[in-house]
């Protein structure tokens, strides 16, 4: 997990480094320009590095060493249950479906959002028992 | 039904885990979570979004054939250049890319058996198409489609100067599309993290999929900005805010500044991946391992990088800005640019190379792509773009580094992996003629909009008088855009061919380096049956040509005190065991 | 062989004939001084720019004329990178974009650079869908004058230069300050022979200098997209010398006190 963390944490200190760099040009009263929107946005991607980052960071130190770290890894010491694969399930459309008329509510008026809404609460829902039962509802 | 997924240890049957009778016909594909349906159904739906797209640039050139010309109105033209640019750079290029193919590809290219989170990933393709339909749904409005550009400044998009449902809608349908994109985002980035086959560290990836990587976390820099800066545009149009109208006490450049530093990695976000397409044709194409491996990651993650801060060069004519910093900022950007050039042009040197139709499309990516480059070195000199800006030797510069990647990168990528994706080839004839058609195309159509913008004509101009000398050149460009549509109009009859009397494709016809040609065409449920043992960015070649293995395998053969010929695993294959085996 | 001689003879008769100039590649030369500066550096970054490209695309071409597959299927030998190579050839092109940022910045500055007393001072008013410029200076001689586009524009574009267009009229060699600004959305002020554009934008104000070194009529549209009639919004640029300048003015300034408003044209 190390090259992870150093990839995120390369991105944030870019971040914090580009930021503080165009903060500090943009005081120069030679140019008349207002510079908060950009040194905010780039200390944004400053903190959006760090928090992966960090973690992967924090516990790549901690974690039993995976088959993927390992050059010298085969086939079998990766084998095994690698996680679970929601098969088919309708409740992704249906969140879709849902998101679409919420956003349109915005074009035409609140009553789209009502059937939006009611989907989406359907579409949660469904998600969280499909998940529990692992199957389809 | 939910599978727990096991990775193979042991040679398996073909057939593997039994599976339940599952849904069927049109509500299979509304339930499936499988990363090649949902690739596929990208793939397709951006394609028609690219042809529609496209009809609109013939109809504008025709406009612009002729002066003073009456083909369609001022209003029409404002919204065919919108729309086109809205679905190209929305609805095309990027889904086509992170949505399409890399959705297919990188979990394959990984050895995983789907994306990380598969319900996450169809919910990601129905909003794109939610949104797409929206953005299209805006020409059946009564004010027509939006009609400010795909760019929508402010204070044009507002609600005085643009009224109506059809920006309403664009504003919709790109809030839509922004989170289909963070979700596609997210999904490439933990697929890559969490499941790779074993062996395969992070310097062992793909380079492709290494620039899935890069381009998934810039997705995650820049599109929450768009879709904050969408919903404060709303906000004024509908709620009567002032966050962008003088009036009120509000800024409009703040909307530049909003959507530029989304708008310039989104750039980088539609580049990158159409880079690592090429770059995985060119090794295979050329017989040998990609050139200077560590120096193509690292130019990727420089240009990711550099990519957040240098947005303001779109806005150097406000007055506004500081100039240097941005300048500076989008000169260095050449150089991991030019370290990616001089690496593929190395993955070919001294190489065998066989021009079937995907490497053809990549050596003319190289072609085209180095001018638009260079153009945009000029244009990154603000004397240079207080002369340019807004004139069509803009549009003639970013149609070269957007065409270049978008359209030579993405066939060259749709004409490799094509057999697949789809279990059967394409004709190499029908590929050579698009390819020719589109290449001689491209620079009929481009190279005078060099010279019209030197020479003043401005973009976004539905017509122009006689008066101004800008005819012939125009006239060109029109004849070249006719050409590029007979390119496409040939791909598509290529696709229809290879279904109607269909090529059967192997597993790897084209001996290709990386895991996804380790496997059926098209892949099985789950993707593998077995792996081969990872050893580094090619493990596919050095399971099939253990004679040429790269230098790395050797020096690491080496390290182990067991120099000398490598046997091949054979009958083996997926057992092997540790050094012994070697 | 031949024939290339005779191509050779024939560029080089052309060039003679042409009477020798160095090339634009395209531009114009500039009908100012700020004008000719940004000029200078278009010449020296395209000779640079095509001197990249021709290395690059000669790369290109020769390994893929070179290296093509001949007959036998042989693989190759497999380098998959050379260290110091790659060095070089990042060091190489960082090295050059900070030479053309040195340029760049030189250039700018002088391009943006505004005289302490210009002689003429114009406030230009972008709106939608057409042009105001109003004179104004110290010592009152162009104080008021206004010429401004004369409705909104319904036909095709004609030329720049018809009538139904404001002309801005400057003095030849002398600076003059634009002050620029728009009353609605964000217009572009583009002059193509002064190789200039800069934005106007509502609640901000943009302030450069022209100084004009060529007598001439030059075409100025909007660069910047405004809406339904963006290519209609067209202007010209008539230099011409301080004395004709000087008579423009005073009939300007008596037909605009007999007609009692601001605008004409």
């Amino acid at each position: 997990m190390k090259s992870e963390a150093r990839l995120l944490l390369v991105v944030s200190l870019f971040g914090a480094a580009i930021g503080a760099l165009f903060w500090a040009v943009g005081l120069n009263p030679v140019y008349a320009t207002i510079t908060s929107g950009g040194t905010i946005m780039l200390g944004a991607v400053c903190l959006l590095g760090l928090l992966p980052g960090y973690y992967y960071h924090w516990w790549s130190r901690r974690m039993t060493p995976r088959a993927e770290d390992d050059p010298e890894a085969t086939p079998e010491s990766g084998a095994g249950v690698i996680g679970v694969f929601p098969g088919s399930s309708i409740w992704p459309f249906v969140l879709g479906l849902s998101a679409l008329l919420v956003c349109l509510s915005l074009v035409f008026g609140f009553w789209t959002a009502i059937f939006g809404f009611s989907l989406a609460l359907a579409a949660v829902v469904g998600v969280i028992l499909e998940s529990r039962r692992g199957g389809a509802i | 039904m939910t599978l727990l997924v096991e990775r193979p240890g042991v040679v398996e049957e073909p057939g593997g885990p039994e599976h339940d009778h599952g849904p069927t016909g049109l509500l299979k594909w509304v339930t499936s979570t499988d990363h090649k349906v949902i690739g596929k159904s990208y793939l397709i739906t951006s394609l028609v979004f690219f042809v529609l797209a496209g009809v609109m640039a013939v109809l504008m050139r025709t406009q612009l054939a002729s002066p003073d010309n009456t083909v369609v109105s001022q209003h029409t033209y404002n919204e065919l250049f919108t729309m086109h640019g809205s679905l190209m750079l929305y609805l095309f290029a990027g889904p086509f890319a992170f949505g399409g193919i890399a959705n297919y590809i990188v979990p394959l290219q990984v050895g995983a058996p789907d994306m990380a989170f598969p319900r996450l990933n169809a919910l990601s393709y129905w909003l794109y198409l939610g949104g797409g339909l929206t953005m299209i749904g805006g020409f059946l409005t009564v004010g027509g489609a939006a009609d400010f550009g795909w760019v929508a400044y402010a204070p044009l998009s507002n609600a005085v100067n643009s009224p109506g449902a059809g920006p309403d809608m664009w504003i919709v349908s790109l809030i839509l599309t922004g989170f289909s994109a963070i979700f596609t985002g997210v999904n490439i980035c933990a697929t890559v993290f969490y499941l790779r086959a074993p062996g395969m560290t992070m310097f062992r990836v793909p380079i492709f999929t290494w620039n899935m990587v890069v381009t998934g976390i810039l997705i995650l820099i820049a599109f929450p900005v768009l879709t904050a800066a969408m919903v404060m545009l709303w906000a004024d149009r509908h709620l009567g805010t002032h966050i962008y109208t003088v009036s009120g006490g509000g800024v409009p450049v703040l909307w530049q500044n909003l959507f530029w530093f989304f708008g310039h990695p989104e750039v980088y976000i539609l580049a990158l991946p159409y880079f690592g397409m090429v770059t995985e044709i060119f090794p295979v194409f050329s017989r040998k391992p990609v050139f200077g491996y560590r120096g193509m990651v690292f130019a990727t993650i420089t240009i990711g990088a550099l990519s957040t801060s240098v947005w303001a060069h779109h806005m150097f004519t406000t007055g506004v800005v500081l100039l240097p910093f941005f300048s500076l900022m989008s000169y260095l950007i050449a150089v991991p640019t030019g370290i990616k050039f001089f690496n593929w042009i190395g993955t070919m040197w001294r190489g065998s190379l066989k021009f079937d139709t995907p490497m053809l499309f990549s050596v003319g990516f190289l072609v085209v792509f180095l001018f638009g480059g260079v153009t945009g070195v000029f244009l990154a000199s603000p004397p240079i773009d207080f002369a340019t800006h807004d004139t069509y030797f803009v549009v003639a510069h970013f149609h070269e580094v957007l065409f270049g990647s978008a359209v030579f990168g993405g066939f060259a990528g749709l004409y490799y992996w094509y057999p697949k994706m789809f279990g059967r080839m394409l004709r190499e004839s029908l590929g050579k003629a698009s390819f020719w058609f589109m290449f001689v195309g491209f620079w009929v159509t481009f190279l005078p909009q060099y010279l019209l913008g030197l020479h003043g004509m401005p973009r976004r101009i539905a017509e122009y008088s006689a008066s101004t000398g800008w005819t012939s050149l125009n006239r060109v460009s029109t004849v070249g855009a006719y050409l590029l549509f007979i390119a496409v109009a040939i791909m598509i009859v290529n696709v229809y061919v290879s279904w109607r009397r269909p090529i059967q494709a192997s597993g790897n016809p084209w001996d290709g380096h990386t895991l996804e040609w380790a496997t059926s065409s098209p892949p099985p449920h789950h993707n593998f049956y077995r792996l081969p043992p990872v050893r580094s960015e090619r493990p596919l070649w050095d399971f099939n040509h253990p004679e040429h293995t790269t230098r790395k395998h050797e020096d690491l053969l080496a390290a182990e005190g067991k120099r000398g010929r490598r046997h091949a695993p054979g009958a083996h294959a997926g057992t092997d065991g540790g050094p012994a085996d070697r | 062989m031949r024939r290339g001689r005779v191509a050779l003879a024939l560029l080089g008769g052309a060039l003679v004939l042409g009477g020798c100039k160095a090339p634009t590649f395209g531009a114009f030369r500039g009908a100012t001084t700020q004008g000719r500066d940004e000029f200078k550096l278009w010449v020296g970054f395209v000779i640079a720019g095509l001197a990249v490209a021709a290395i690059v695309w000669g790369l290109i071409f020769w390994t893929v004329i070179r290296h093509r597959r001949r007959g036998s299927d042989a693989i190759p030998r497999q380098f998959h990178e050379n260290v110091p190579l790659e060095i070089v050839y990042t060091a190489l092109p960082f090295v050059i974009v900070l030479v053309l940022f040195y340029f760049t910045v030189i250039t700018e500055n002088r391009i943006d650079a505004v005289a302490s007393t210009p002689s003429e001072v114009v406030h230009v008013l972008g709106f939608r869908w057409g042009w105001s410029f109003t004179y104004d200076s110290s010592d009152g001689r162009s104080q008021g004058v206004q010429i401004a586009t004369a409705a909104q524009p319904t036909a095709l574009a004609q030329a720049a230069t018809s009538a139904q267009y404001p002309q801005l009229v400057l003095p030849v060699g002398e600076t003059t300050r634009v002050v620029l600004t728009s009353a609605d959305v964000i217009h572009g002020f583009y002059v193509p022979a002064f190789n200039f554009s800069r934005y106007a934008q509502p609640g901000v104000v943009n302030r450069f200098d022209f100084t004009p070194t060529t007598i001439g009529v030059f075409r100025g549209q909007c660069s910047q997209y405004c809406g339904l009639y963006h290519s209609e919004m067209l202007f010209s640029v008539k230099v011409v010398s301080r004395a004709d300048f000087t008579h423009w003015l005073a009939a300007q300034q008596a037909s605009q006190a007999r007609s009692g408003s601001g605008a004409t044209t």
